[in-house]
């Protein structure tokens, strides 16, 4: 469990996150929804320590990431996957290799396990045939499942995805959108998602927290999103905005 | 005023920041090696042109000056290869490595940043500017000296040729003046150079490329300010040992 204490974050002068409280559980997709520019980005980014926010903590269960010593923040780092809005995946390597870094570099395994492991996590996202090529020669929705195998590589507890089916079509967003839920369940991730899409919050959505310029606006499970809708001009202007 | 302190105490907690220790040796000597050839034998082809046309422009042009009868000809063997060795071969040869070298680090460091690539590292907890940096540093500073006395040679080598081609003199006579005034301390103040530039040439480019903020844009730009940064340096640098070894 993922717990955010009144955390708050500003860039030179401007505030962009205002006194985050939330909670975010395992085994269920945590959906955070928001319009752009509303601060999602940064909230993931200050989850995972690459922002540092100005007050508050942030606690993995129960270990205060903000105010750890650096070697204890490494090691809680070990056990975080991140999707990043463009798949950040290293592109002087190939699709085996990108997933093998994490193994390579943490893992404890010979050769022999970590090519099994390798391809058990191409498997589980799909990817069967791409193992020799490059970044650049598969396309965006395999990118996003390279992705997905990467973050999953190391025994993750924690999977960040920063907008996961951004610039991909209805059909491949929608089992993108599976593969999330599936693993999630599968291996008890704590999975927290940035999306401005209402089908994956319908879809898969259980817990959802509603961002709104910088604040948490509503937090609650989807079921009860509707009856919030209406007295929530906001979060109505929102989901009505995506036709829902 | 400002940017330039702020500038150069980023500079300065960057490099320091590279110095951890690795977190998989075998990873990071792979990554080393890596380096070397694509510093190291991906420059023997311009070193090589550069150095023997410098040195065969310099004797030329070292003979057009000295055209007195009282001056034996061996001599311009003697001011060929000293300033060969003490500025030529690793100043020039380093400045060219800056455009080649440097700006090949800055665009694929900067493109990193601006791909996340960089913060992908950093999530999954690794030291990412130690992790991307010092093994192009380790690798420079490994191979660029190594190219500097290849340099040396064609240098000098290229002085021969010139002097033989037009006439000047016999390779003999070129290569006695070269060694009547040799002293070994020439050699030692060509290493310290090419070691100082090869470390200004790495990390200023590799600092470059972290720090870029934007899209592809900014990663040219990064790559153009890698480059004048590192020669400004260079220069500076050459000015300082010189004065504080000759
Ligand atoms: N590195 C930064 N420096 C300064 N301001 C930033 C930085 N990153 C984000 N911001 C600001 O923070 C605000 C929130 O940005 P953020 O990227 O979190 O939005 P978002 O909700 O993720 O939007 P989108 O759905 O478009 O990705 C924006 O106003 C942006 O200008
Ligand atoms: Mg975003």
């Amino acid at each position: 469990m993922i717990e955010l204490v009144n955390v708050n974050k500003s860039f030179a002068d401007k505030q962009v996150l205002f006194d985050i409280n939330a909670k975010f559980e395992p085994g269920i997709p945590n959906l955070i929804i928001g319009a752009s520019g509303g601060g999602k980005s940064v909230l993931l980014k200050c989850m995972v320590g690459l922002f540092k926010p100005e007050s508050g903590s942030i606690n993995y269960d129960g270990r205060d990431f903000v105010h750890l010593p650096y070697e204890q923040v490494r090691e809680v780092r070990r056990e975080i996957g991140m999707l990043f809005q463009g798949t950040a995946l290293f592109d002087s390597l190939t699709v085996e290799e990108n997933v093998d870094f994490p193994l390579k570099m943490f893992g404890k395994m010979t050769p022999e396990e970590r090519k099994d492991r390798i391809n058990f996590c191409l498997s589980r996202v799909g990817l069967e045939n791409a193992n020799k090529k490059y970044p650049a020669e598969i396309s965006g929705g395999m990118k996003k499942r390279v992705g997905i195998a990467r973050a999953i590589a190391l025994e993750t507890r924690y999977l960040f995805c920063d907008e996961p089916n951004s610039g991909l079509d209805p059909i491949t967003s929608r089992r993108i959108d599976e593969l999330l839920h599936d693993i999630t369940n599968e291996f008890k991730i704590t999975t927290v998602i940035n999306s401005h899409d209402m089908k994956t919050v319908y879809d898969i959505g259980e817990s959802i927290t509603f961002i709104y310029q910088g604040k948490i606006w509503w937090q609650g499970h989807r079921n009860e999103l509707d009856a919030t809708r209406a007295h929530n001009p906001e979060l109505n202007a929102f989901i009505a905005a995506s036709q829902f | 005023m400002n940017k330039l302190f702020f500038e150069l105490g980023r500079y300065i907690l960057f490099v320091r920041s590279m110095f951890f220790k690795p977190e998989r040796f075998k990873v990071f000597f792979e990554r080393t090696i890596h380096e070397m050839n694509n510093i190291g034998v991906g420059s023997i082809g311009i070193v090589t042109i550069i150095s023997v046309f410098v040195g065969a422009v310099t004797t030329l042009q070292t003979a057009y000056q000295l055209v007195s009868p009282l001056i034996p000809m061996k001599v311009i063997g003697t001011i060929v290869s000293d300033s060969s060795l003490l500025e030529f071969a690793p100043t020039i040869t380093c400045l060219v490595l800056a455009g080649k070298v440097g700006a090949n680090i800055a665009s694929e460091v900067g493109n990193m940043r601006v791909t996340e690539q960089i913060d992908a590292l950093e999530v999954m907890g690794i030291n990412s500017s130690g992790f991307l940096g010092l093994p192009k540093i380790i690798a420079g500073v490994i191979m660029i000296p190594c190219l500097i006395i290849v340099a040396n040679f064609l240098m000098i080598s290229g002085g021969i040729l010139a002097a033989r081609l037009t006439d000047l003199m016999s390779p003999n006579e070129f290569i006695q003046g070269a060694r009547e005034t040799f002293k070994m301390f020439t050699v030692t103040v060509s290493m310290t150079k090419s070691l100082v530039f090869a470390f200004i040439i790495t990390s200023m480019s590799t600092y470059e490329g972290y720090f870029t903020e934007g899209g592809a844009l900014e990663v040219g730009e990064a790559g153009t300010r890698a480059v004048t940064r590192s020669c400004v340096l260079i220069l500076f640098a050459d000015f300082i040992i010189a004065k504080l070894m000759l």
